[in-house]
């Protein structure tokens, strides 16, 4: 709070038309090296960003924050934080915890992320941070339509600098880029390309806010893979079995597909026709999965093979043809696994699954997860736990001879990358007893049908006594 | 089926429990066996609608379930027949649908959340065994149990029957073969019994068929005609009038309800054979009547004037007839039921009934895969009819020389043959069975030690069924002379029963057969059942299952499946707009509006010959045309069947000689002998120019040649005419894993400039060039 006042202080002190936390951060923290190496391999951008941070000010500092363009922060999936402490070979990382932030009067409506120090950072002290950041639909095919022997160029845009609110002393920015083919990158000295990587830097002491865009034109052949909407749907039975069913609606996000598709210069050219272009998937599945299907709603697609290991299960599949740029697919994938995998019992008496977020195909970007957890008819007080913000609601289904229903935990989440594929949990209470609610119905509906026929063979409904 | 024993003695109402136990038993097997013989093509392919029309009941039963019974009769359907259209509600028979829809619609009711397309895919079966459980029925009414769960066991899984109704085979044929021998079994029920309440429920049960399938008629001309032949043959009775009046009267009035058929039920020639018997037999009725107030004398001369009167009345009547015909809407019989009282009539006159396949006569082959066994079966079960001879069994002899004359018209019919076949079979099994387990009975009794007349009646009782089923052979007979005074089933079975036990007796002394020629006889009849099941296994496993979307092929690394056709199926669902048209041959237009769920130009309802022959015609002829063709009908896309890179043999270039005949019967440029060479129809270099440049041609086989180099096709087994060509008018979109279905897009249409083309388009390329250079950040 004293920190707070003291802001306010110099605000009113200098009056100057920056923003107020912005100077008054400028003043706290500097960077006193940067680096970040991004990943430009696949359609989903990765960016190791490696910071040390210097605390100048004169008070100790509690949290950091991370500053991103618009244009990025509205693609950005997921932001990750570690501390890193001890040098070489006995580095220890400590995640740190790392949460979205409004600024008042953030220049340009960058956006923010604030990140939590484990220990406030005192005057003079220094910390290495690791951020990984994560960034989605950021590649922009140019040209934004090629014919079947094209191969697919895109554009990435950033920044040569990195945005940060605080003064960097040195700076390097490092682009990976799947392929040499680069077309063009935008030149801001001193820049240069050897092999795949383009290397922008060291720049030496830039003020805070400092942007420099850049636009990297490269080849990117990668299967653009693209879920629009995937909704998962896991119903717990405790008659011992976890049944998972899962509805993409899958799409290639790249350029799209232009003119003819010739299928016999598809099968005989293989290498230069349709290269963007994919036709196969691998779906990562839990170990000791069974009864696996895959079909959409015309029915079985028999193009898939599965390898169940111990430590996962891997489901290979193709779509029924395969994606050019714009084309899409909808597919269901189902299977089954072993309930004491995944439903332990709390200490508090209460149940609950642990069971994976996310979505199982690799590299793959869901725009819509939507992740339904059907328990038990009979369950209450339901609660999810899981390590990011999600949407959640509760629902009600009704499915094999349910009277109340059951309760239907909705999580739902947009812009889903790999890295979310990370435990959760969801709690209830459940008495066993309801377990026995619907074979006990059938018996009984049986036996009423028996009794019903009994009765209707003993009674003479004849009017006229013979 | 839980008939109950009548009070009596406790010996003989334990053995009827027992019995009736055991009969229930055994039809619930035959239950079983019914639904699970047919679900081999899920087993073997996977749980999937079949072939074409299935996929327009599926379609239209997913509307119902979706939309409701209302919206389901106002059902103008926009996606087919494109510009037409097709008002569904009123031109489809909605027995399927509605009872797939409400089965759909009570499992949901009780939380039971199976998807329409499962409850469609096991109505079949699910109807199959309903259908052997009335063959049950039915045949019991005609000769006793024992020969009614021979009937049911043998229809259970008659090939001719599981050939339509496997699981996934949703097809109105389906329930349909359900509903007509339920319908005969009421029939028959009420002739026997003479009561209103089985006549009405029969009324009911010939709605249901009504609803079902264009094959009620068979119904309403058989049942006449048995009448007819009754009253012949003198075997008039008010029972006969009371199984035959009401189901006219309120017959036609439910048919009438149904939209489909409409005034048709009264207007149609199909049906005034049932109006004329009704009239025969109201004279009939009256003359009977009349014969019974008057003398014998008064009665010779009311004839001599009711038969001068009822000549002018006749011939009235016949007039009113003939005027109605000519002037009915449909003019008199349709083009299906005329080929079926002339075989030839199709094929001179409709190529579009004549292009189907099932529409065609069947080989003697085929009858001994649909029916096998049965066939030789079915001669002994007509004897074994005549003797006696009774109402009911009258009129199953009726019902298979009918059934096979009509099966003979029309493979398709012999769906309705096979339930003839399997109760005669019935009948003939049973009996041949009656008369070798008895005179083995007999031998072995006289044998061992000579036994006197009552042992012998206590051993005919240790075996229920066969004393059963004999007992009510006769009862039938006799029963027909006592029903009058009796009312309700449960009385009349004892007082019939006692009498045949003893008379059964008489007659096996007559019927003994030497104990070895009994032995070899039944272990005879027992290898024929044996091969007869064996054939229907194989039938069901091998030959019936295959779903026809999905193909597959064995080879040396296992198994190989051509999914081509759902592939592009989906390909054009999820990737061209919803409101594009796609032209194809009419065959698969149902398939592309229920999977791709887009609008088709022609499906397989054939309902406007001219529209399909547009189609024929825009396929036969050359590019330029046929893309004007397509043009005018608002077409963005054509999709072809090729099987020439895989041998898949029914694909359009095989269909083609149809498409041109089709086609030619409407627009007559289009000759069918400019697309053959010498009368052959060939495809290879010796093929007519005519024949190389159709637009099916070339669509079918656009860069074929770059796949081997030389551009041989397997189905044809030779080499193509034209080999190198280049399309002007259409371009490739999609073309599946396995080259099955093609499918083209119709180029837009070229800009009309002249002269200046070459520099309007450099410039405008360059205009191109500029905008793309404006967006472009790095200049």
């Amino acid at each position: 709070m004293a920190a707070r006042n003291w802001i306010f202080a110099v605000a009113v002190a200098v009056a100057v038309f920056l923003s107020l936390s912005t100077f008054s951060s400028a003043q706290d923290l500097q960077i006193v090296n940067a680096e970040r190496r991004i990943d430009l391999s696949s359609h989903i951008v990765k960016a190791f960003l490696t910071l040390k941070v210097e605390n100048i000010g004169k008070d100790p500092a509690a949290d950091m924050l991370l500053a991103f363009p618009p244009t990025q922060i509205k693609n950005l999936a997921m932001v990750q934080a570690l501390a890193v402490t001890g040098k070489k070979k006995k580095k220890i990382y400590l995640p740190l915890d790392v949460k979205p932030s409004e600024q008042p009067d953030a220049p340009n409506d960058a956006g923010y992320f604030l990140v939590s120090f484990a220990t406030p950072l005192g005057p003079g002290e220094t910390v290495t941070l690791e951020v990984l950041y994560i960034l989605t639909h950021s590649l922009e095919p140019f040209p934004v339509e090629i014919t079947q022997s094209e191969s697919q160029l895109v554009y990435y845009r950033d920044s040569a600098v990195v945005l940060s609110p605080y003064r960097i002393k040195q700076q390097t920015t490092f682009f990976k880029t799947p392929s040499t083919r680069v077309e063009s990158f935008t030149s801001v000295e001193p820049a240069n390309r050897a092999g795949k990587e383009i290397k922008y830097g060291p720049y030496e002491d830039r003020a805070p806010y400092s942007y420099a865009p850049v636009i990297v034109h490269f080849e990117n052949n990668s299967p653009f893979a693209v879920v629009e909407e995937l909704v998962r749907e896991i119903e717990i039975s405790h008659w011992g079995s976890l049944q998972i069913t899962e509805n993409y609606r899958l799409t290639h996000g790249g350029a799209r597909h232009k003119g003819v598709f010739s299928r016999v210069e598809y099968q005989s050219r293989r290498s230069i026709s349709g290269s963007s272009s994919f036709n196969a998937l691998l779906a990562v599945l839990p170990p000791r999965v069974n009864s696996v299907y895959y079909r959409d709603n015309i029915g079985n697609i028999s193009t898939s093979h599965l390898r169940t290991g111990f430590k996962k299960s891997e489901l290979e599949f193709e779509p029924r043809y395969p994606l050019f740029g714009g084309w899409k697919a909808t597919f269901i994938i189902g299977y089954r696994v072993p309930l004491e995998d995944y439903l332990f019992e709390a200490p508090d008496g209460r149940r609950y699954l642990n069971f994976t977020f996310g979505c199982p195909l690799v590299e793959t970007i869901v725009n819509k997860l939507t992740l339904k957890v059907v328990l038990p008819e009979g369950s209450k007080d339901p609660s999810a736990v899981l390590p990011f913000a999600v949407n959640q609601d509760l629902q009600v289904k009704y499915s094999y001879l349910d009277i109340v229903g059951r309760t239907v935990v909705v999580l739902q989440k947009d812009n889903v990358v790999p890295t979310h594929n990370v435990p959760f949990q969801v709690y209830y209470t459940f008495k066993p007893i309801y377990m026995l609610a619907e074979p006990l119905m059938l018996v009984s509906a049986f036996f009423f049908v028996f009794v019903t026929s009994l009765a209707y063979v003993h009674i003479d409904l004849n009017i006229v006594k013979k | 089926m839980a008939m109950s024993p009548p009070p009596g003695t406790s010996s003989s109402a334990m053995r009827n429990a027992f019995g009736t136990v055991l009969s229930a038993l055994i039809l619930l097997l035959i239950g079983v066996l019914a639904f699970s013989i047919r679900l081999f093509s899920v087993i073997k392919y996977e749980s999937v609608i079949h072939e074409f029309d299935p996929y327009f009941n599926y379609r239209v039963t997913q509307f119902l379930s979706k939309n409701g019974i209302y919206e389901f009769w106002n059902w103008f359907d926009d996606r087919t027949w494109y510009p037409l259209g097709r008002v569904i509600g009123g031109t489809v028979y909605p027995g399927l649908t509605l009872t797939a829809g409400t089965i759909w619609w009570a499992l949901n009711a009780i939380n039971i959340p199976l998807s329409v397309e499962t409850v469609c895919v096991f109505t079949a079966p699910v109807f199959s065994a309903f259908a052997s459980w009335a063959t049950y029925l039915l045949t019991k009414e005609v000769k006793g149990s024992g020969a009614g769960l021979a009937a049911a066991a043998l229809l259970a899984m008659v090939p001719s029957y599981i050939s339509r109704s496997v699981a996934g085979s949703y097809d109105n044929e389906a329930v349909a073969i359900f509903a007509l021998i339920f319908t005969f079994y009421l029939y028959i029920k009420t002739l026997n019994t003479g009561s209103l309440f089985y006549a009405t429920l029969n009324a009911i049960a010939y709605f249901y068929m009504v609803c079902s399938w264009g094959g009620y008629t068979f119904i309403i001309n058989l049942i006449p005609m048995h009448v007819l032949l009754c009253i012949v043959t003198g075997r008039y009775s008010p029972r006969l009038y009371i199984a035959y009046a009401p189901l006219v009267v309120l017959g036609t009035l439910l048919a009438a309800l149904v939209p489909v058929v409409g005034f048709n039920a009264v207007l149609t020639s199909e049906h005034f054979a049932s109006f004329l018997v009704f009239i025969i037999i109201h004279v009939v009725a009256l003359v009977y009547y009349i014969k019974g107030i008057l003398s014998p004398k008064m009665f010779k001369v009311a004839v001599t004037l009711v038969v001068s009167i009822g000549l002018v009345v006749c011939l009235i009547v016949v007039a009113v007839l003939v005027a109605l015909v000519a002037s009915s809407p449909t003019g008199g019989w349709s083009g299906r039921s005329l080929s079926l009282l002339d075989p030839t009539y199709a094929s001179k006159y409709i190529p579009i009934i004549a292009s189907v396949s099932e529409h065609q006569p069947p080989t003697w082959p085929s009858y001994f895969m649909d029916i096998n066994v049965l066939a030789f079966l079915v001669p002994a079960g007509i004897i074994a009819c005549f003797s006696p001879l009774s109402d009911a069994s009258s009129f199953v002899v009726l019902y298979i020389v009918m059934s096979v004359y009509f099966s003979g018209v029309m493979v398709r019919l012999m769906l309705v043959l096979a339930p003839a076949a399997c109760i005669m079979s019935g009948i003939a099994l049973s009996q041949a069975f009656d008369v070798f387990t008895a005179s083995i009975k007999y031998q072995l009794g006289r044998s061992a030690n000579s036994k006197d007349d009552a042992e012998d009646n206590t051993s005919t009782n240790n075996a229920p069924k066969d004393d059963s089923s004999s007992g009510k052979t006769d009862k039938g007979e006799e029963v027909a002379k006592e029903r009058s005074s009796k009312k309700g089933k449960k009385k009349e079975r004892e007082p019939a029963d006692k009498p045949s036990v003893k008379s059964k007796i008489a007659k096996k002394r007559v019927l003994v057969l030497p104990l070895e020629a009994s032995i070899v006889a039944l272990l005879l009849l027992i290898m024929l059942g044996a091969f007869y099941v064996i054939h229907c296994v194989w039938a069901a496993a091998e030959a019936y299952s295959a779903p026809s979307i999905v193909l597959t092929s064995q080879s040396r690394d296992g198994l190989h499946v051509f999914d081509d056709f759902r592939e592009s199926y989906a390909w054009l669902s999820h990737n061209t707009d919803v409101d594009d048209k796609v032209a194809s041959w009419w065959d698969y237009g149902y398939q592309t509006t229920a999977m791709a769920n887009r609008t088709v130009i022609v499906d397989n309802n054939t309902w406007n010959n001219t529209h399909i022959a547009t189609v024929g015609t825009a396929m036969s002829s050359p590019e330029k045309a046929a893309w004007e063709i397509f043009n005018s009908l608002d077409v963005k896309y054509v999709l072809v069947v090729f099987g020439g890179l895989i041998g898949y043999p029914s694909d359009d270039i095989n269909k083609f000689l149809w498409m041109v005949r089709i086609g030619g019967g409407v627009f007559p440029h289009i000759k069918e002998a400019d697309y053959l060479r010498d009368g052959n129809y060939r495809i290879d270099s010796e093929a007519t120019p005519t024949m190389l440049n159709c637009l099916m041609y070339k669509l079918s086989y656009y860069r074929f040649v770059e796949t081997d180099g030389k551009g041989y096709d397997r189905v044809r087994r030779t080499e193509i005419g034209k080999k190198n060509f280049k399309l002007t008018h259409f371009e490739e979109v999609f073309t599946s894993h396995h080259w099955m279905v093609r499918i083209y897009k119709l180029k837009p249409q070229k800009n009309r400039i002249r002269g200046r083309a070459k520099k309007l388009k450099l410039k405008t390329s360059s205009g191109l060039d500029s905008k793309a250079a404006k967006k472009n950040p790095w200049i």
